[in-house]
């Protein structure tokens, strides 16, 4: 395998609604930020990979408008998935193994505050059985938040001390949307939204954007001091049936762990892309991450949750603390589909 | 249906039995939004509303765009200079429309055609009028005619059509091209 790093990770400031600028306009400070950090201009990048979806903002082909961001002209290498970024670092990470190129610039944007985010999102679900019945994201989470709790593997008071958590670390995290400080008791005393789910175990709804540098071998050296080298990446998916699936674990977080190697060393800090509290208890369950692992410094997605892009923000989140030298061997992880149907887990690693 | 049961093997209940076959289903589907325009468009948009045609500069290659999208797709980086551009261009390629489709605001045959305003360097999309379709060619000078004042608001509605301005062909050296020359960052 060629080593492969992230260099470079920028983000936007959440917001809950970015009236003032469309996508590309809110997605082009984020890539400049990525490339300048990286040391590199745009004729520096090999490869661009973008993921996103036409469906949150209701715009038919914005990810090609979004792509005159990046200046494709003349014509580049590029590619974009309809999905979270994180599968389009996966790709580009799959495309720099090839050898021909060195560097590749991967984005991903979500503008969910002009539709209604959470009835958008039941139009990935299957066509003819569930779709129909519009289930918003909300309910189909509080479907496995309660087998969850009905199987005994947590309670609520366990969601709400994940809650009280991320929204506390949030605090040190600029571009977090939503951040406070109170205890968990608090947080229970809330009312229910969807039962077993309070307001505070889901995601705040977000727009926002994200851009990650990776690049190969002696580039990433040249051009990052400590760059977060990719030494196990791997996704799996579960039936897109919710009646087939065991709801109270991920079996294919757990697969794509084991294939990344989470279990080869010590892990001291993950970002996992849990949006809804009780979700974060499932994965680290299934990644085997003990109470020693720092889970989330950033806040997670409970706190900014740009649809498409908070799963390439984990691996940006994970892989610029190990930029930064606070810690040397660190999970990221993102999540797609309904209820954690699809995860992709990467073992990020500083040089020893 | 018997076939049915028989192509699959499987025993169907009494009451199913002999039924016809679903051959499709109807799940309509509707999500309303509220479309953001963004910075580039809003300012192209209000330009429109004061019968202006506001292209954008690209600070790095000096590209006039036309709508405006915010950024230039050479450079990548945002424009930041506002262009108010004449009302007239040259023709650069154009088609004539002889097919009726659903939704359809024209008579056939009309001409759409892609002009390219004079100082702009990408071309306009609008209809082109009081021209006979078989007159139409690349090259053709062209000027914008605008809705009544009291009509005009923030769209390309504003303007109704193009139509030949009198002004003798422009030399267009590559038909479809706009500005762009040879792939000059190659």
């Amino acid at each position: 395998m060629r080593d492969v790093a992230i260099i470079s990770f920028a983000q936007t400031d959440h917001q809950r609604a970015v009236t003032n600028a469309n996508e590309v306009e809110m997605l082009m400070p984020v890539t400049a930020a990525a490339i300048e950090r990286a040391g590199m201009t745009k004729d520096d990048i090999g490869f661009t990979c973008s993921g996103s979806t036409d469906y949150l903002a209701g715009t038919a082909f914005s990810f090609v408008s979004t792509l005159d961001g990046v200046g494709p002209w003349p014509p580049i290498q590029e590619s974009h998935v309809e999905m979270d970024g994180a599968w389009a670092l996966y790709e580009a990470w799959v495309k720099l193994q090839l050898g021909d190129i060195d560097t590749a610039l991967i984005y991903s944007y979500g503008k969910s505050s002009p539709g209604p985010t959470h009835e958008v999102q039941s139009r990935q679900l299957d066509p003819y059985f569930v779709a129909p019945l519009w289930p918003d994201t909300i309910s189909l989470s509080a479907l496995q938040a309660r087998a969850l709790l009905e199987a005994g593997k947590a309670t609520e008071k366990d969601f709400a001390d994940v809650v009280a958590r991320s929204r506390k670390a949030a605090l040190g995290n600029p571009h977090a949307q939503l951040k406070w400080d109170k205890p968990a008791d608090q947080v229970l005393a809330e009312p229910m939204l969807v039962d077993p789910l309070r307001k505070d175990d889901c995601p705040p709804i977000t727009d926002g954007a994200a851009a990650v540098v990776l690049a190969a071998d002696d580039v990433a050296r040249a051009h990052c001091s400590r760059p977060a080298w990719i030494r196990g990446i791997d996704h799996r998916i579960e039936s897109a049936v919710l009646g087939l699936r065991e709801l109270t674990d991920s079996p294919s977080t757990r697969s794509a762990g084991q294939k990344a190697g989470v279990g080869n060393g010590s892990v001291d800090l993950a970002e996992l892309h849990a949006p809804f509290s009780y979700q974060e208890l499932i994965l680290r369950e299934a990644l085997g991450l003990g109470g020693d692992v720092d889970i989330n410094p950033s806040g997670g997605a409970l706190c900014a949750n740009p649809i498409m892009a908070a799963g390439l923000i984990r691996f940006g989140e994970a892989a610029q603390r190990i930029m930064d030298g606070n810690s040397s061997r660190a999970v990221a992880h993102a999540t797609s589909g309904a209820c954690l149907q699809q995860n992709l887990v990467c073992m990020l690693e500083s040089d020893s | 249906m018997p076939g049915t049961q028989e192509s699959t093997g499987l025993t169907l209940p009494k009451a199913l039995q002999g039924v016809e076959l679903v051959k499709s289903v109807r799940t309509p589907a509707e999500l309303r939004y509220q479309y953001t325009a963004g910075a580039a468009t809003t300012r192209f948009l209000t330009g429109l509303a004061q019968k202006k045609i506001m292209g954008e500069r690209c600070p790095k290659c000096g590209k006039v765009y036309v709508p405006p999208r915010g950024c230039c797709a050479s450079d990548g980086v945002p424009t930041t200079e506002q262009v108010d551009l004449p009302h007239k261009g040259t023709v650069t390629s154009f088609c004539i429309v002889n097919v009726q489709f659903y939704g359809q605001a024209m008579e056939v045959p009309y001409t759409s055609a892609l002009v390219l305003l004079d100082g702009a360097d990408l071309s306009l999309m609008h209809l082109l009028q009081e021209v006979a379709v078989e007159d139409v060619h690349i090259g053709m000078r062209v000027e914008a005619v605008w809705v009544d004042d009291d009509k005009i608001g923030p769209t390309l509605e504003s303007i109704r059509y193009f139509r030949p301005n009198g002004e003798p062909d422009a030399d267009v050296a590559q038909p479809g091209e706009h500005g762009w020359g040879e792939l000059e960052h190659a």
